[in-house]
């Protein structure tokens, strides 16, 4: 059993590494409050955003991933939007059952395509700030770390604020539980399904360039993250805000103390364990209404 | 309070010419023929099945009819996306309320102005807080948890904040106690005194025939009456079919 002060850093560490898994769960409950989906294309999409954040990076280019985060946090909204329109919406024929299929069916696509234009091998992105480290007590932390916490905290509040104020928020939220009575106050419900999908999406963008500085991109990268997502989503409580928060640090400490009593090899095996426990003891989740 | 006998004689506003709709392969409507002049409660009876419910989602664009006309202040509707009716300020109140259950009372009543009054949102949740002060008592509570008089007074606030032209009400006494019943039409007089044009769809048939100036009786997709409210009440075929004497 390790010293205090180092499982103390272990949930620091742990911490630090939700943010990012706030950020990318909030985009998979938002797309499932809304749309009642599960978007199985949420990884390879963080992963195609992963892959624009490094040839952003790239010469000729050549642009921080911390300032393309506006850029590509702004052109996955609108990719989210446009597949969405495009492909979602002309496609599923008004059954929802129709969506989770055309996600899915995107995702082999993207992951295929990746493959074939990018290759298989690992790429990464040298940041001169990548290795500099803050001395917390026992722990040191990765400067990005801290500031990917950071950042994802602040992009989720201001998400979660605009989803209480705006109009837009209210409507995506008044549609999540009564479609024919957002319909008939003139809510334009395919827009908004389009919109809410591009916020989804948005929120990998926003991810993708959080992650890059310490992470490493290759046509299957995204899968970890939607696995760790996905527990994130059940433990909250599907389509539960605050459920995906809470959810997203748990399961970054868990990940983190997981790691360093079990090892690196057997540390993934906590996030398990939660998702069963979920499931058999209060499957609605923390946050989920009941059923 | 004395019923209003004669129809305030304005240009017809809503027109429903030779309307067939229906769901799928099933017709409902096989050709129906309705209007509503400015000002009037007109009121549109039938019993459950009658295709009632049909008209209705056909004429908020819920549904695009297989055949007929509908138009709304001389322009035609018929087909147009629900979002463009609600812009000419035909709103219905649904059947069922169809308030917005995780949101706060407030909230609801905001997003009845999501296209039309947004300017004048504020002076008109005043206005609707002063016709139904128990919606301002539920301010904050979620929509979910009012009682079934509550949601439905939510609904028509909710629908007053559009500042409807023309107010489709579906079945707004389903549902509420004999008490709340009558307040909920001594309401729709109310509004209606306002100048609101009002389609008042109910099975309700006594007291929508005492506020209404003109009815339709629907029968298996037909309009099988029509007439002044007051000339419908003494009806004998009616009254055999709907009040049992």
């Amino acid at each position: 059993m390790p010293d205090l002060p180092i499982i103390l850093a272990g949930v620091i560490n742990g911490l630090l590494a939700g943010g990012i898994y706030v950020l990318v769960a909030v985009g998979l409950t938002l797309i499932y409050g809304v749309l009642h989906i599960i978007n199985f294309a949420h990884g390879s999409l963080l992963m195609l955003a992963m892959y624009a954040v490094f040839f952003l990076f790239k010469p000729p280019v050549g642009i921080d991933p911390y300032l393309a985060l506006p850029i590509v946090t702004g052109g996955a909204f609108i990719f989210g939007y446009l597949v969405y329109r495009w492909l979602i919406g002309r496609f599923n024929h008004g059954r929802d059952e129709n969506i989770l299929l055309i996600t899915l069916g995107l995702s082999i696509v993207i992951d295929n395509a990746a493959l074939m234009f990018f290759t298989g091998d690992i790429q990464t992105i040298d940041v001169p700030y990548a290795g500099r480290m803050v001395e917390l007590g026992a722990a040191f932390l990765p400067v990005p770390k801290i500031i990917s916490f950071f950042a994802a905290l602040l992009l989720c509040g201001a998400l979660g604020l605009y989803m209480a104020r705006s109009d837009t928020g209210k409507a995506i939220r008044a549609l999540a539980k009564e479609r024919q009575g957002a319909r008939l106050v003139g809510i334009d419900v395919d827009k908004l399904f389009a919109v809410s999908y591009g916020i989804g999406i948005a929120c990998l963008g926003a991810a993708a360039c959080l992650l890059m500085p310490t992470f490493y991109v290759s046509p299957t990268s995204g899968h970890a993250f939607v696995l760790i997502a996905f527990t994130t989503v059940v433990l909250g409580g599907m389509g539960s805000f605050a459920g995906a928060a809470v959810g997203g640090f748990i399961i970054g400490i868990t990940e983190s103390l997981g790691g360093l009593l079990l090892g690196e090899q057997l540390g993934q095996i906590g996030i398990s364990l939660i998702f069963i426990l979920i499931l058999l003891l209060r499957p609605s989740g923390l946050f989920g209404g009941k059923g | 309070m004395a019923p209003p006998r004669v129809s305030p004689a304005g240009p017809p506003m809503l027109e429903v010419k030779a309307l067939v709709a229906g769901y799928g392969a099933v017709r409902i409507l096989r050709g129906v023929d309705l209007t509503v002049g400015a000002g009037e409660i007109v009121a549109l009876l039938g019993s459950n099945g009658a295709g009632k419910s049909t008209l209705n989602n056909n004429i908020c664009g819920l549904f695009r009819p297989f055949g007929g006309t509908i138009s709304f202040e001389g322009e035609p509707i018929a087909g147009a996306a629900s979002t463009r009716i609600v812009d000419r300020g035909l709103i219905q109140v649904p059947e069922g309320r169809r308030v917005f259950p995780n949101l706060s009372v407030r909230e609801n009543l905001e997003l009845g102005s999501y296209r039309r009054g947004r300017a004048a949102r504020p002076r008109n949740l005043e206005r609707v807080t002063t016709i139904f002060p128990r919606l301002r008592e539920r301010w904050t509570q979620l929509a979910g948890t009012l009682s079934g008089g509550e949601q439905q007074m939510l609904a028509i606030g909710r629908s007053l904040m559009g500042e409807p032209r023309l107010l489709i009400l579906d079945e707004p006494s389903l549902g509420l106690s004999p008490l709340l019943v009558e307040e909920m039409f001594a309401l729709i007089q109310r509004i209606n005194a306002d100048g609101l044009a009002i389609l008042l769809v109910e099975q309700n048939v006594v007291q929508s025939l005492a506020i209404a100036h003109r009815a339709y009786v629907l029968e298996n997709g037909r309009v099988a009456l029509e007439g002044p409210a007051a000339t419908l009440a003494e009806d004998p075929a009616l009254r055999r079919s709907y009040l049992g004497h």
